[in-house]
């Protein structure tokens, strides 16, 4: 019944819904995609800065840990990255917080830090991930952050505080310097309030470049700030180096089913400038082949007995276009590269420029 | 055969570089300025809509029944006019400058998962699966080829000489007429290919699956604009009625007037399947270039006609964004100039009306056609 009547009302706004209408008054009643408007902003560091979001209708509650994915347009194009959430669940306003810190190259987390101001409007996901506490289950926790690694412990933090129910918790954190500690004060401040919460910040860069391996990640290092380590349940966020070594060392003890990591830097492999050819993968019709740097994808799939939809075969009518999902493809027209998973492309005037994978 | 052009392969090819070239900067330049345009195109387009219908019913409390002071015919019909243009206004841009252009895939650059070519369903009875066949693979792929774009009279006009006459053609004004009222239901029967239906070369089994898109979209836009909004009026059910069909004809016309400029005023040359083999880029290009019709006029003429008023360079570059094309036309009119080739760039009177007078000719035999 009430689907009949939603669908007599979008009767009224088709071809488009009812919500693309409300879109006009205020973004966030919309229905048919999820935005949040940024509400405030507030910088953690010289190059961190934390983003407050209010979602609109359709946005569900987090647990702690969990990131969303974070859309922004930055020269006409939309980019999408995750973040942690930083703010706890229990937090009563409805809105959540990111933060961000500006990478060296990172288009879109400077974009973020330095561009997007109140007033603004994101389009965002809904919480997903698995790097999160156990619900039931009442745990003693060793956190092990690095940098921006932290927000989605913040979050853990922040609501085990907002519930008044800080258990034994040790954190190791590492940044570079003490300037560089995002939520610093706020860390110490738990610290201070919680006995059993124990805070061990770890500035790596505060002995001199030379010095500064001697403050990573080793297991002297996790002895001596943490000795009941072995007995710990182990959350840790950070660099893939910090990752790698924690894992190998949780590996190497036996424990690595008491380890949850998130790695929330995705490795890309970069493409080489001169790339040409590769491995294709054409994923819808599990089929694979390899291509040279000049043969248009639509003749590569067709030479692996396929037959994919197009039409016009000069890049003309977009008949033949398909998803990227992994890879780079070279425009055989403008020479141009596409690399970002999720781009559509023109199969009957594109190149293999490396391994991809296309649905197709 | 070759191209009725005076150009040897080589300058051919030369000048298709130079196309490319400007094809290749113009879409290397895309950036925010573009997005926020035609953002704000859509922007516009939606409050003019839900501007349009509100002030149809608004104009309902105008009628002389109600009694009070302001209720009377001159006042409500005032107020129901405005309503039914901005109406018809709001439909023209969704048609033309945004459902087109989008499909045309000229803003998925964007990754707006809003405003994609795969997804985007525009205002009118034909399906946006159907119009991308029939119009970015067939018109666009084989434009003004006699045989193979259908665009070339939509399978009822003669409109160019080498089309045979036969006495079908004798009453084409009418159908014309016709086509322009209706040119919605025109353009979604024109995947159909109702002449061949007819002639027996196609079946009504192969016709079948169109025809159940077609009448899937039918049902909701003559179900929104016949039904619903008028339901909502109660006893004034026809006024509103009238008004949306007004505007629907109001867009129809106008878009039929802008869309049989593009190739079919005096000058436009059609061509032949032996024309076309094994075409390469460059000729492709001096071809649509030979087949298309620009009209000139303002900024906001070529906004409400969707840019097509750029009919050459959208036919050059039909992926690129629609707002580039008055920046692109001087460039690709002095190319042509140096190359030269004429470039055919008229007023609308003269365009439409070069248009018109072809197919009130062209209803009769013509002397050794083509
Ligand atoms: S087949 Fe027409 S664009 Fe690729």
């Amino acid at each position: 019944m009430k689907a009949r009547l939603l669908d007599l009302a979008g009767l009224f706004a088709t071809p488009l819904r009812p919500s693309h209408y409300l879109e006009l008054v205020n973004p966030l009643w919309t229905t048919h995609r999820l935005q949040a408007r940024v509400e405030s902003v507030w910088d953690e560091t010289a190059d961190a800065r934390t983003l407050t979001l209010r979602p609109g209708r359709g946005w569900r509650s987090h647990r702690a840990g969990q990131f969303i994915r974070v859309g922004a347009s930055i020269d006409g194009l939309r980019h999408t990255r995750t973040y942690s959430i930083s703010s706890a669940p229990e937090r009563g306003d409805e809105c959540i917080t990111i933060t961000v810190k500006a990478v060296d190259g990172g288009r879109v987390s400077r974009h973020l830090v330095r561009q997007i101001k109140p007033g603004d409007y994101l389009p965002i996901g809904l919480p997903q991930g698995e790097f999160v506490l156990p619900e039931a289950m009442p745990v003693r926790p060793l956190f092990i952050t690095a940098g921006s690694g932290i927000t989605p412990v913040m979050a853990m933090l922040r609501s085990y505080a907002a519930l008044g129910r800080m258990p034994d918790v040790t954190h190791i954190h590492y940044a570079p310097h003490a300037y560089d500690v995002i939520f610093g004060n706020e860390l110490k401040a738990l610290a201070a309030a919680h006995p059993g919460y124990k805070l061990k910040l770890v500035h790596t860069r505060e002995l001199g470049a030379e010095l500064s391996q001697r403050r990573h990640f080793s297991a002297e290092q996790l002895a001596e700030l943490c000795p009941d380590w072995a007995e710990r349940d182990v959350w840790g966020c950070g660099p893939a180096a910090l990752l790698g070594a924690v894992e190998s060392h949780w590996n190497q003890a036996g424990r690595a089913r008491h380890l949850h990591l998130e790695r929330f830097q995705a490795v890309l492999a970069p493409v080489p400038a001169d790339a040409a050819g590769g491995h294709v993968s054409f994923t819808t019709s599990k089929c694979e082949t390899d291509a040279d740097g000049h043969t248009p994808l639509l003749r590569v799939a067709e030479a692996a007995g396929l037959n994919p939809a197009h039409g016009c075969r000069m890049g003309i009518c977009h008949g033949c276009d398909a998803v990227l999902v992994s890879g780079c493809v070279r425009d055989l027209r403008t020479g141009a590269l596409i690399d970002e998973p999720g781009d559509k492309v023109q199969v009957c005037v594109s190149a293999a420029c490396g391994d991809v994978a296309l649905a197709l | 055969m070759s191209l009725p052009v005076h150009l040897n392969d080589t300058e051919i090819d030369e000048f298709g570089r130079e196309l490319d070239h400007i094809y290749e900067e113009v879409m290397t330049s895309r950036g925010d300025r573009d997005a926020a345009y035609i953002r704000r195109v859509i922007k516009v387009q939606r409050w003019l809509a839900l501007g349009g219908r509100i002030v149809i019913y608004a104009s309902l409390g105008l009628l002389p029944y109600w009694g009070h002071a302001l209720a009377t015919w001159p006042a409500f019909l005032g107020v129901i006019t405005l309503g039914t243009l901005m109406l018809g206004t709001a439909k023209i841009l969704e048609n033309m400058e945004i459902g087109h252009n989008v499909m045309h895939a000229q803003w998925d650059w964007m990754r707006d998962p809003e405003i994609q070519s795969s997804s985007w369903e525009w205002d009118t009875v034909c399906p946006s699966d159907q119009w991308k066949h029939s119009h970015n693979v067939m018109h666009h792929t084989w434009t003004n080829v006699i045989g193979k774009d259908r665009d070339v009279g939509y399978g009822i006009l003669r409109v160019s000489e080498a089309q045979a006459w036969s006495p079908k053609y004798l009453p084409q004004m009418l159908y014309n007429t016709l086509l322009g009222l209706f040119f919605d239901w025109g353009v979604a029967l024109h995947d159909v290919e109702a002449e061949r239906l007819i002639a027996g070369e196609k079946t009504w089994k192969e016709a079948l699956p169109t025809l159940k898109g077609i009448g899937r979209k039918v049902v909701r836009q003559v179900g929104k604009d016949y039904l619903a909004y008028p339901l909502l009026a109660g006893p004034f059910f026809l006024y509103v009625l009238g008004a949306n069909f007004t505007a629907n004809i109001i867009r129809n016309v106008w878009s039929y007037m802008i869309i049989f400029c593009g190739h079919f005023p005096a000058g436009s040359q059609v061509f032949t399947v032996e024309q076309v083999e094994n075409e390469t880029r460059a000729k492709w290009y001096v071809r649509q270039l030979l087949g298309s019709c620009n009209i000139t006029g303002g900024k906001l003429f070529h906004i409400m006609s969707g840019n097509l008023s750029h009919q050459i360079e959208h036919h050059l570059f039909p992926d690129m964004p629609s707002n580039r094309y008055p920046e692109v036309a001087p460039r690709v009119q002095a190319l042509c100039a140096r190359y030269g080739l004429a470039y055919n760039s008229h007023s609308l009177g003269r365009q439409f009306g070069t248009t018109t007078w072809k197919i009130l000719r062209l209803s009769l035999p013509t002397p050794n056609a083509a």
